[in-house]
């Protein structure tokens, strides 16, 4: 008698907590939640979140449901394992509908492994390495459909974008100083999505100009992507003579980095992409030697990616405190899935696939649409990102400032965002690159 | 590039020799084998990071929280270590679970991001022509100091007789009247300040974060490995060979800097295989 009146208890219990669920779509934010990375992620996608439920939720077919998110801490950045597990619970335990997140490709395939194994969509948000998608979605569409990135632009995009930064920076190099043999350094940590950047970069530091930068490749050091000191790097940095140092750093180690490179006034430029500093706290962090570093970014204050961009910027500002970094496009992510629903009218699979695959959305930091591979569309009307610089005490965009997209078939044709600045080279590298020292 | 592993490996190892010097006293005269060691430094950085962050002057904070790792690190002691002490395995796995509880505990005081303390000595100086930062040359000043303080306690002091007594024979040591088990506790204190110290040290010249006791850890048992366990003047040596071949990886092998730590382990390894006395292979009494 009292195990039948179990088995009642537990079939309400069930039913009611099924009838509660039809009402909202549980999506899962999974990211490091202790690190500025996680916390982005979930700050970008409550801000979408609540303006959707605000707004009244979201109409799928006749239904109208609300947004609900649930954190899934990943821990990926100290464990591989936890994130996986941490994606198990959520679609198991948590019964999320969707996820959105991830940081670390190492963790992320398997993470995306599991989501798909349980037929689940994942929105890549942090995550760059091409091969997520490539070699995934278009080999086994079937199994691999459900992928799709939001954010950051692919490691390969990364590297052409990089090479646009650096070619700013050169060109200032060239301008201010006169100083056409570049001679450039690579650190990058050691993690698998700056693999394939790392031997991009390397090639078109040295591929002649007008594909590459023309200059001359001093050396790459990698380092751990957590390591607590790289001073005696950048002293053998010092030593090859490097004008300009490029950085691929998404993990701790983008700290002491910009630390010691402006408490040692190491004389080369630094450019690349140093997720760390593109944190409001950077100058903080890095107790105000962080000033003149620059890094390929997504967001910068007063600077127009899109029309929607400052509004987001400014309230994420009030909100959080600090500049939003690139894992806060969950914003975008939350915004680009609802509507996709919408389109669907059905929370069926296949259909929201579709749905996402004929996504064309003004988000905040890109016009979406994605290709083949389920990837963002790269260049100029579409995901670009932006050159960002430590100027002043503030983060400014110093790239795209008369950006010549195809400077040989549309000469006349150049893209700059409003709001950018030019990169300045930091006043002590100018002192030891002048022309008393040349 | 000599020039340049010699400067940089002097400069880090001035920390570790500290970090290194604490580990094998406690090794040496309390045979506790203690991995919540470099949990300690950890531990005082973030303290000197809170007091900072509470308005207190850099002197301090750095006082206020020394003493409160020592004690921290004393009532740990008197709790997990000391019922176990005899027995190695045992000593071994409670220290790890400690080093772990105290992660843990900064994780959910300071959360996951990353603490700064402010320097002391702002700029730097062109040694050789290698950058130094006022900063780290204060560090190695500091290790200096504190390693020379620490043997002229053991060497000229009754304090110190006592602890190298403690340590050549703690059954002769008590019966001739000296308090072994105070004595374990002094030195264990003793270990811990000298973790706080070196935790004070490279506090504005690091990141602080609730892992940075691992890749330490991982330094410091290679060099007491390296330099013969218990031995101080080993361990003291093998903490210097590890900076300077630790600066070697980043300058010979420029595309495996990430290999630094492994370089530790596999200098640790090789020690256990060609020679596992280590290079000194006396304990502390022997050495005095």
């Amino acid at each position: 008698m009292r195990s039948i009146l179990c088995l009642v208890t537990v079939a309400i219990l069930a039913v009611s907590f099924a009838g509660t669920a039809g009402g909202t779509i549980r999506i899962g934010i999974i990211g490091p939640m202790g690190y500025m990375q996680g916390e982005h992620h979930w700050h970008g996608a409550t801000m979408a979140a609540q303006e959707i439920n605000d707004a009244g939720g979201i109409q799928i077919g006749d239904e109208v449901f609300e947004v609900e998110l649930i954190s899934v801490d990943s821990n990926e950045i100290e464990s591989v394992p936890d994130a996986v597990s941490a994606v198990e619970r959520a679609i198991v335990a948590q019964r999320v509908d969707f996820l959105i997140g991830g940081f670390r490709t190492e963790a992320v395939f398997p993470m995306t492994e599991r989501a798909v194994d349980h037929d689940k969509i994942f929105l890549i948000a942090g995550a760059a390495a091409d091969q997520l998608l490539e070699g995934r979605v278009d080999r086994d569409y079937e199994r691999y459909k459900n992928l799709f990135r939001v954010t950051p632009i692919r490691s390969s995009d990364l590297a052409r974008l990089s090479l646009l930064l650096l070619r700013d920076v050169a060109q200032s190099f060239r301008e201010e100083l006169n100083i056409d043999n570049l001679r450039v350094a690579v650190i990058a940590e050691r993690a698998e999505w700056a693999e394939e950047l790392v031997r991009h970069v390397e090639m078109l530091i040295e591929t002649p100009m007008p594909q590459g930068l023309g200059g001359e490749h001093v050396g790459t050091w990698r380092p751990s992507a957590r390591a607590p000191d790289v001073s005696a790097e950048l002293t053998a940095i010092e030593r090859r003579e490097a004008h300009i140092i490029y950085t691929a750093f998404s993990g701790p180690v983008g700290v002491p980095f910009g630390q010691e490179w402006g408490r040692l006034q190491v004389p080369a430029a630094t450019v690349g992409i140093n997720v760390q500093a593109q944190s409001g706290t950077w100058l903080e962090d890095t107790d105000g030697h962080g000033a003149y570093t620059a890094t390929a970014g997504i967001y910068a204050r007063e600077v127009e990616t899109t029309p929607a961009t400052t509004d987001f910027v400014e309230a994420f500002v009030e909100r959080v405190g600090e500049l939003p970094i690139y894992t806060a496009a969950t914003y975008d992510a939350v915004h680009i899935l609802a509507a996709a629903l919408e389109r669907a009218g059905t929370l069926e699979t296949e259909a929201v696939v579709a749905a996402l695959e004929e996504t064309d959305h003004a988000g905040t930091m890109a016009q979406f649409v994605f290709d083949d591979v389920h990837d963002l569309t790269w260049g100029p009307g579409y995901a670009t990102g932006l050159g960002v610089q430590w100027v002043d005490g503030e983060a400014r965009a110093f790239w795209p400032l008369d950006w010549q997209p195809a400077p040989a078939e549309q000469p006349e044709w150049t893209v700059t965002y409003e709001g950018t600045i030019p990169y300045q080279i930091p006043p002590w590298v100018m002192e030891h690159w002048g022309p008393e020292e040349e | 590039m000599i020039t340049d592993i010699l400067i940089r490996g002097l400069v880090h190892s001035g920390v570790y020799a500290m970090l290194a010097l604490g580990f094998a006293l406690v090794f040496g005269v309390g045979r506790v084998l203690n991995l919540a060691h470099t949990a300690f430094f950890m531990v005082a950085s973030y303290g000197i990071f809170y007091f900072v962050g509470t308005g207190a002057g850099l002197p301090l904070a750095v006082l206020l929280s020394t003493l409160g790792v020592v004690a921290l690190g004393l009532v740990l002691y008197k709790l997990f270590l000391e019922p176990v002490r005899g027995m190695e395995a045992t000593v071994l796995i409670t220290s790890l679970a400690t080093a772990v509880l105290l992660q843990e505990l900064v994780v959910i005081f300071f959360g996951r991001r990353f603490g700064r303390v402010p320097e002391v000595f702002p700029g730097f100086v062109r040694i050789l022509g290698v950058r130094v930062a006022y900063q780290e040359i204060a560090t190695v000043v500091l290790a200096v100091v504190c390693l020379l303080a620490t043997w002229l306690l053991l060497s000229r002091t009754r304090l110190g007789l006592a602890i190298r007594t403690s340590a050549q024979d703690p059954e002769v040591a008590n019966l001739m009247g000296i308090n072994v088990g105070r004595i374990t506790q002094v030195v264990v204190a003793l270990g811990i300040l000298l973790a706080s110290l070196a935790g004070a040290a490279v506090a504005p010249l690091i990141t602080v974060e609730p892992h940075m006791w691992m890749d330490r850890l991982v330094i410091v048992l290679a060099a007491v490995v390296l330099g013969g366990l218990g031995s101080l003047k080993g361990s003291l040596l093998g903490a210097v060979i590890l900076a300077f071949a630790e600066a070697g990886v980043v300058f010979l092998i420029p595309g495996g800097s990430f290999l630094r730590t492994a370089v530790a382990m596999a200098i640790m390894l090789s020690v256990f295989v060609f020679r596992p006395e280590g290079l000194f292979g006396s304990g502390m009494a022997e050495e005095s």
